[in-house]
């Protein structure tokens, strides 16, 4: 039974322990009394049957527990000053619910904490996996690849560190709100590449950090349904992780777009994704996740790589890179030109690219791919060389050292 | 009489459930499924998440054009996430074979239908974009 109850729980973790947070101003806190409420509804429901509003049960009876372990320690003043009428011990038979409006703006303030600038990126997305999503020490150190014991004492100064650097926890201003959601979003944004990238580990239990950015960029969706972006970002999410199971061949070697058995991909991720993309597009702005996604979706709805449409694709990057004028979109935009245009034309436009992304191994592998493709073995030969010395996953090694063989093989 | 058999739960929360859970979930449905096709013509209709919805709201004059909203906006309880639709000789016969799909995180409403018209059927495909 209990399994059952903690799935219910998870869904309601963000919303729970983002208002927790803003009225006890302490994420550990926090987490405590959700968790003795959970405690509390396991023992209790499958007695007294599931209450009417469950969320709403869990956070008055954890808003309690919180007090209770407010009162023996020091900060109970300061606590008790702030929100002395809210803080009255609740009635559990007759819960009331935090205005919506108020708990969405505290479920984008815990994010936005979790994404302090403070902490480094990783400490960031480990932060949000253990907070807001409510993994484990060991799930989140298993997903990073690093021990148990070093990820709980990342957490632990990670934790430090936000809590010497407050975010208000006043209403934000409609800026600040835009601002934090821009904010949030690439965090989840770079929490599925994270779990995407498969940097040197297991793939499947890599997997775990695209569900939960997933989980998140839905979150974030339920909370702001009127913004396109949000609806845009998970579509994108959800047109990638759609062909994740056609991603490896039985050897785990990693298979390129063209190499991939379509028939594998996950038509109800995709379909959902064409059905977010719609209603982003409906917004009649154009905002580069809606473009990454409408490119994911060019990929996704060809039936075949041959029948990629490059010139579409080709438009769309260019959109982006009015947008976002990076290197590594101008390179993206350069692999739609190659396809239309020829390896020729590509190595030429490259050439601008060298030095900004000389450290980006994903240069150097393309331009390789173009070489051999016009011929120039032994000059491809030493790009891929270049590209082995930037620390390429696993199965990316194993795809440069079985392309180097077949440039020798040219010479 | 036609019944329709209705499914309300949190949407989200069977992703979460154990592996095992999920299993005994989608036994129950693969059950009632089977149940149904040896009767006759039935109809299943499984929702996406409320987030993919759009809302189209009653016009606020007569004149004017009704107001296309996104959302429904966040709410944490559960929200329709699909039905069945069969004849049954009665709302006996309705119920026991609700109960088939019933399981600790979903709400199931047994309605009459008063009217119900087309047919379709839908497996996830190749879909088109604008």
């Amino acid at each position: 039974m209990s399994a059952w109850l903690e799935a219910g729980f998870v869904t309601h973790r963000p919303r729970a322990i983002a208002a927790l947070t803003r009225v006890f101003r302490n994420i550990d806190l926090a987490e405590e009394a959700f968790a003795d409420a959970c405690v509390k509804a396991v023992a209790d429901w499958p007695r007294t049957g599931t209450p009417t509003d469950p969320f709403a049960w869990l956070l008055t009876v954890a808003r309690n527990a919180g007090l209770d372990r407010v009162r023996k320690t020091t900060r109970r003043s300061a606590i008790l000053d702030r929100n002395a009428e809210w803080l009255k011990m609740q009635d559990i038979d007759e819960p009331d619910l935090p205005d919506p409006n108020a708990v969405r703006d505290d479920v984008l303030r815990l994010l936005f904490i979790c994404c302090h600038p403070a902490l480094a990126r990783q400490d960031q997305l480990a932060l949000a996996l253990k907070v807001v999503a409510g993994l484990s020490v060991p799930e989140i150190a298993r997903a990073f690849l690093v021990k148990p014991k070093t990820m709980e004492q990342r957490l632990t100064r990670a934790k430090r560190t936000i809590a010497a650097n407050t975010v208000p926890f006043e209403t934000p201003s409609p800026q600040d709100r835009a601002r934090r959601l821009g904010e949030v979003s690439l965090m989840v944004y770079l929490m599925f590449n994270e779990g995407w990238s498969t940097s040197g580990g297991d793939a499947q239990i890599r997997l775990s950090l695209c569900n939960e950015a997933i989980r998140l960029a839905r979150l974030l969706l339920e909370l702001f349904p009127g913004m396109s972006e949000q609806a845009a970002l998970l579509a994108l999410l959800l047109f990638q992780h759609a062909r994740h199971p056609a991603r490896m061949d039985d050897r785990g070697t990693l298979l390129t777009l063209e190499q991939q058995d379509r028939g594998l991909w996950d038509r109800a991720a995709i379909n959902e994704a064409v059905s977010l993309l719609q209603k982003a597009e409906r917004s009649g702005q154009s905002a580069p996740y809606q473009i990454q996604a409408a490119i994911a979706a060019v990929h996704a709805l060809a039936p075949t790589a041959q029948q990629t449409d490059w010139h579409k694709i080709e438009a769309l990057y260019a959109a982006l890179y009015a947008l976002q004028p990076t290197p590594v979109v101008r390179l993206n935009w350069i692999a739609a030109i190659a396809k239309i245009q020829g390896a020729d034309v590509a190595l030429d436009e490259m050439a601008a690219l060298e030095e900004p992304l000389a450290g980006y191994r994903w240069f150097h592998t393309m331009r390789a791919a173009f070489l051999a493709e016009t011929g120039q073995a032994q000059a491809a030969h030493a790009a891929y060389e270049t590209a082995l010395t930037l620390a390429p996953t696993g199965p990316e090694r194993t795809i440069i050292q079985r392309n180097m063989v077949a440039c020798q093989e040219n010479l | 009489m036609m019944y329709s058999v209705l499914i309300y739960s949190e949407a989200g929360v069977f992703d979460q459930l154990p592996k095992e859970a999920q299993d005994r979930v989608m036994a129950g449905h693969q059950a009632l499924q089977k149940a149904l096709g040896a009767r006759g013509d039935f109809m299943s209709v499984k929702l996406m998440p409320p987030s993919s919805a759009v809302t189209v709201e009653p016009a606020a004059t007569p004149e004017s054009p009704p107001l296309v909203v996104d959302g429904p906006f966040a709410d944490t309880k559960e929200a329709f996430l699909g039905f069945y639709a069969a004849e049954f000789a009665n709302l006996d016969e309705a119920l026991e074979h609700a109960r088939m799909i019933s399981s600790p995180i979903a709400r199931i409403e047994v309605r009459p239908i008063a009217w119900a018209g087309g047919v379709m059927s839908s497996e996830p495909q190749n879909v088109g974009v604008a």
